[in-house]
This record gives C-alpha cells, structure tokens and sequence, in this order.
C-alpha cells in the first residue's frame, strides 16, 4: 500500500513539475514577446534611419580652414589641412599614443581630413584650436572634460578613449565629397 | 495606548471606516496613532519637508504641462511662453525649477540625518534602501527635468550624460547600440526629448509610490531618534498629532521663507544662463556643469582616467550607500555617543561639500596656487579617495575599534537627567 502511495504521489508530483515548468515556459516567453515591442520602440524609427548622405562642395574653404557641417544631426568637421599641418600629422605617427593610427590612414586626401566632430568620451563638440588657442597639439580641444585631439584628429591628452571617427565618405570630384 | 486606537463616532463616518479603513490608516500614520519618540529634534523636520516638497512640485509640474510643448521646435518657445505671457506662468515654473534644488537640500540634510544618527543601522536597513531608491529616481526625474526647457545646458547636460552609457561598449557596437536606443536616433533629439518628458511625468508619481513604503517601512520599528537607543515604555514617546505635526508646521513656515526667498529674489541663482539660449547641436558651451546637486558625483566621474573605470565610480560612490548598514558594525547607533565617529562624518561632509565646488571647476584649473599650484583634477583625485575611503575603510575600522560614550537607558530617564543638569 504504502510503496503504491508513493508511487503515485510520486508520478503526480512529475506531472505537476512538468505542468508548471511548462506554463512557465510558456509565460515567460508570451511577456518577453509582449515586452520587446515595447523596449524595440525606443530604438531609431524608420524615418530617423532612412536619413540619407550628404554632399559638400568643398572649393569655397580655404587652406587652414575647418567647416562643421550637419550629417544625420551631428557634426562632421572637414578641415583643409596646410602642407604644415600634414608634415606634422604624419611626423608625429610614432609618437606616444592612446590609439594609435597612421595619418595615411585617417584621411584618404592628406589635405582633407574629415572626422566626425562628436568627442569620443561623453560626446561634446571639440573647439578647433587654430581659432580658439587650448590646446598642446595643434588640433582639437573638447571643453568639457578637456580631451586634447592633434591635427590628425587622435586622441593625445585627457579622458577620451578614442581618436575622432572618420565617417564613410568619397570623393565624387576634386572639390565634391559625398558623405554616409 | 489602545486609547488612541481610531474610533470614529460619527455615524456615517463609522459606517464608512467599516468598509474602507482608510481614515484609520493614516490616523496610524500621520495621526496620533503614531507614537514617535518624546525627543526628536528638528533634523527630523525634514521628512515631512521632503514630502512637501514632492507634493508641490508634482502640483506644478502638472500646471506646467498645460502649457509646455514637448517638441524641440517648441520646447524652448513653450518655456519662455509660460515665463512671459501665462499667468503667474514665471511664479509657477520659478516654484518648479527652485523647488527641485529645495527638494534636494531637504532630502540631503535627511540622508545625512540618517548618517549621523545611524538611522540606517538594524532594524531600519530596508528604511534605508527604500530612501536610497527614492533618491536615485529623483535624480533620473531632476535629469530628465533638466532637459525639457531644451536650453544649452539642457542639451549638453543631456548629451554627456547620455554618453555616460556608452562606456558599457564590452563588444564592438554595444556602446552604440545602447546609445541608439536611449536616443532614438544618432544624437539627442526630438525622440529623446518625447521619452524624456514622458518620463519626467511617470517618475515623480513611482516616487510617490516609493514614499508609501518608505513609511511602511518606518512604522513597523518606528521612528530613530537622536540618542540612538530603542524607545520602549509610554513615557518614551509621544503622539504624532498634535506634537509633531505642530513642530513639523512650525518647521516648515521656516522652510517655505527661505524658498520664496530664492523664487522671489534669486529665482536663476542655482541655474546656468547659457540655459537661456535655444539648444544648438553644433556649438558645445565651453563649460559645462550639471546641476548643482549632481556635482560631487561629477568630480568623481572627472577624476577617473579611463571612461569605462570612471563611469563605474561615478555609480558606485551612490550605490555605496546601501552597503552602509554593514560597514557600520558599531552597537550603538548614533553619534552623539561616538566622537571619532562623528569627527569623520563631518570631514566626509565637508570633502562631499568639496568635491561638489570641483565639480563646477575645469580640470586644469588651478585652485591652490601655492608651490606651482595644484589643479583641480589633483585635488578631485585626492578628494574623490578620501570619498571612498571613508566608506571602505574609517566608517568599518572607526566603528569596531572606537570607544562609545555611555548611552542613556531610556529616552525619559535621559531627559529628565537633561533637566536636573539645568
């Protein structure tokens, strides 16, 4: 008697287990799918996506000059670099560095160096030192937590963990870039 | 004490408490069903101030969505609508901008009440962490406040603590990914400012939430008082209502001058002028500071090198605070009877006050100008330290080694002998 009681109590209590990890299962899954549409509307929506690229004529800016233009509603910065500047960008390669990345690399025509103009710690826009004076290295200077970027836009002084992001771009014609 | 058991004798009023108890529930709560200890002192003021100053701004708050646009072509306009043409429209967003600083000087003065009294020590740990809650929503409510009027310092201040988030970027794109999400696009824009104001309006009434079982959890022990040791026989306590609901309204008056005093003569003292122009995505203030009352945790975010480590300092030097209850292991609770102890809560004070005055500083700045000067991202360093120091350290060992003074039996027997000293 007693051993058949347990047998079934203990098939019962199988059973049970399973009904209940089942329905939980089951539970879970239903609130998560029911969760994620809602946690997914947060994200970028269709339009703010769809945003498309940008073309700049790059003829009326003159040598030692930087421009800040709008790209899916932030910064871009497009500096025509002097041929000193250039020297000092790619002289100062081997230099100590945080991130440490090829001049060559950063800019596909030496005199253009186009950048994202959005600081790589918590996302101030930098001050261009030929017109503001803050900085060591000839560069970019963020006010906010003082992040110093050189003339190649690489992070050399302060919190920053990166050097400038260099978006996707190409040049259509000599004076024409075509940026995203 | 069964005598101040709610016994409603108006008829009607009896036929309704049998069917929702209600009135008797906050007769035990706020009323003179709650016995509160004989001796609390006016720090214990600033709970009920706290609690006022929720209920106004949520009172104003609500006003001032009658009239704000959460849009950012609008939003700027909106605000400068309400401080020009609305009636009263500059007295109601003046109450609501000052009063966010004045919630926040209250419920400060209220975790250092805690601190210094031991508030926090057992049985009232859950007390604790359910106020360390109630702070931290605020901060996020103040944050996303701080955003709505889409000023300068509005969308910088966003933009930067944002970005704080980005810093958990553990495989290539999370950072990002996380950063998408918050915004709802590539930057700080009209989707951020939507969820911002939906949830500046949600928060404040979680907060209140939070405030209930705040209470709850108070009445179940009762109220701390300044000498520490548990209230036990009647001739330890006293009604809430009248004493201190008196005490507490004379209090508050008090209070409510000093309030009007910055509405009414200094209403911009604690904001940023640059928060008077219109939010330009290309132009980054040369400097920015958060409000005042985030500034302390500001330093500790600045003194970090790395942007990952700092961001997790910043968090913890907050979420410290609930491992307190533990870090304390002295038996007696407060520190009146614990002069080491106290010596180091006002020095903690003191570096928190100072941390607070770098946080409105450059890095590079120079502070003390003795011996070629010291900047103030050395002294943020050595501040922020001495910050966590206190907690992981002098709070642990001051606590088990220290020597208390002798703690009164009961609180009557320490207040009669207060009298005989007289």
């Amino acid at each position: 008697m007693t051993t058949n009681d347990q047998v079934e109590h203990g098939e019962d209590v199988t059973r049970r287990n399973f009904l209940y990890v089942a329905s939980g299962v089951v539970g879970v899954v239903g609130v998560a799918s029911a969760a994620w549409p809602l946690v997914d509307q947060l994200n970028p929506s269709a339009d703010v996506l769809a945003l498309s690229s940008v073309e700049i004529d790059l003829s009326t800016i003159q040598e030692g000059h930087t421009i800040t233009i709008l790209w899916r509603g932030i910064p871009v910065f497009i500096r025509h670099r002097t041929k000193v500047e250039i020297a000092r960008a790619i002289a100062e390669n081997a230099d100590p560095m945080k991130d440490p990345e090829n001049d060559q690399l950063r800019a596909q025509k030496p005199q253009w160096l186009i950048m994202i103009g959005i600081c790589t710690h918590l996302g101030c826009v930098p001050l261009d030192n030929s017109r503001f004076q803050t900085g060591d290295y000839g560069g970019w200077y963020c006010p906010c937590h003082g992040s110093q970027y050189d003339i190649s836009g690489r992070i050399r002084k302060g919190p920053a963990p990166r050097n400038l992001d260099v978006p996707e771009y190409v040049f259509l014609n000599d004076t024409t870039v075509k940026i995203g | 004490m069964e005598s101040h058991k709610y016994e409603p004798t108006n008829r009607a009023v009896k036929w309704f408490e049998d069917q929702l108890p209600i009135l008797g529930l906050i007769h035990g709560t706020l009323g003179a069903g709650y016995k509160a200890p004989r001796n609390l002192n006016y720090w214990w003021n600033f709970g009920s101030l706290a609690g006022f100053m929720l209920v106004v701004q949520i009172i104003t708050g609500i006003v001032l969505v009658m009239h704000y646009t959460p849009h950012v072509d609008m939003a700027f306009r909106s605000v400068e609508h309400i401080m020009r043409d609305v009636n009263y429209g500059w007295l109601i967003r003046y109450v609501h901008s000052n009063g966010a600083s004045m919630f926040f000087v209250v419920v400060y003065i209220h975790i250092l009440r805690g601190m210094y009294f031991g508030s926090y020590k057992s049985p009232r740990e859950v007390l604790w962490f359910l106020g360390l809650v109630i702070y931290l929503l605020m901060m996020a409510t103040g944050f996303m406040g701080y955003v709505l009027p889409w000023g300068q310092m509005s969308f910088w201040g966003a933009t930067v603590i944002t970005n704080l988030f980005g810093a958990f970027n553990f495989y290539d794109g999370m950072g990002d990914g996380i950063l998408h999400l918050l915004w709802g696009g590539y930057s700080i824009d009209n989707p951020t400012l939507q969820r911002f104001f939906s949830l500046h309006y949600l928060l404040p009434f979680v907060i209140v939430g939070v405030v209930i079982l705040h209470i709850w959890a108070l009445h179940l022990p009762g109220s701390n008082n300044p000498l520490g040791i548990d209230a036990k026989g009647p001739g330890d306590k006293i009604p809430f209502h009248p004493y201190y609901t008196a005490k507490d309204a004379f209090g508050l008056s008090f209070f409510i001058v000093i309030f009007a005093i910055f509405v009414f003569y200094l209403p911009n003292i604690m904001g940023h002028p640059d928060n008077y122009m219109e939010a330009n995505r290309l132009v980054t203030p040369s400097h920015i500071v958060p409000e005042w009352y985030y500034l302390p945790f500001y330093t500790i975010l600045k003194a970090v090198p790395d942007k990952l480590f700092g961001v997790i300092t910043m968090f913890s030097s907050i979420l410290i605070f609930f491992l307190l209850p533990w870090l304390d292991g002295s038996k007696v609770r407060s520190a009146k009877f614990r002069p080491t102890t106290a010596f180091f809560f006002w020095l903690f004070l003191l570096n928190a006050i100072f941390l607070g005055y770098l946080g409105t500083k450059l890095p590079s700045a120079i502070i003390i100008h003795a011996g070629g000067g010291i900047d103030a991202l050395t002294l943020g360093r050595i501040s922020s330290v001495f910050y966590f120091s206190y907690f992981i350290v002098i709070v642990p060992l001051v606590s088990r080694m220290e020597t208390t003074k002798p703690v009164p039996i009961s609180i009557a027997q320490s207040v009669l002998d207060s009298r005989k000293g007289e």
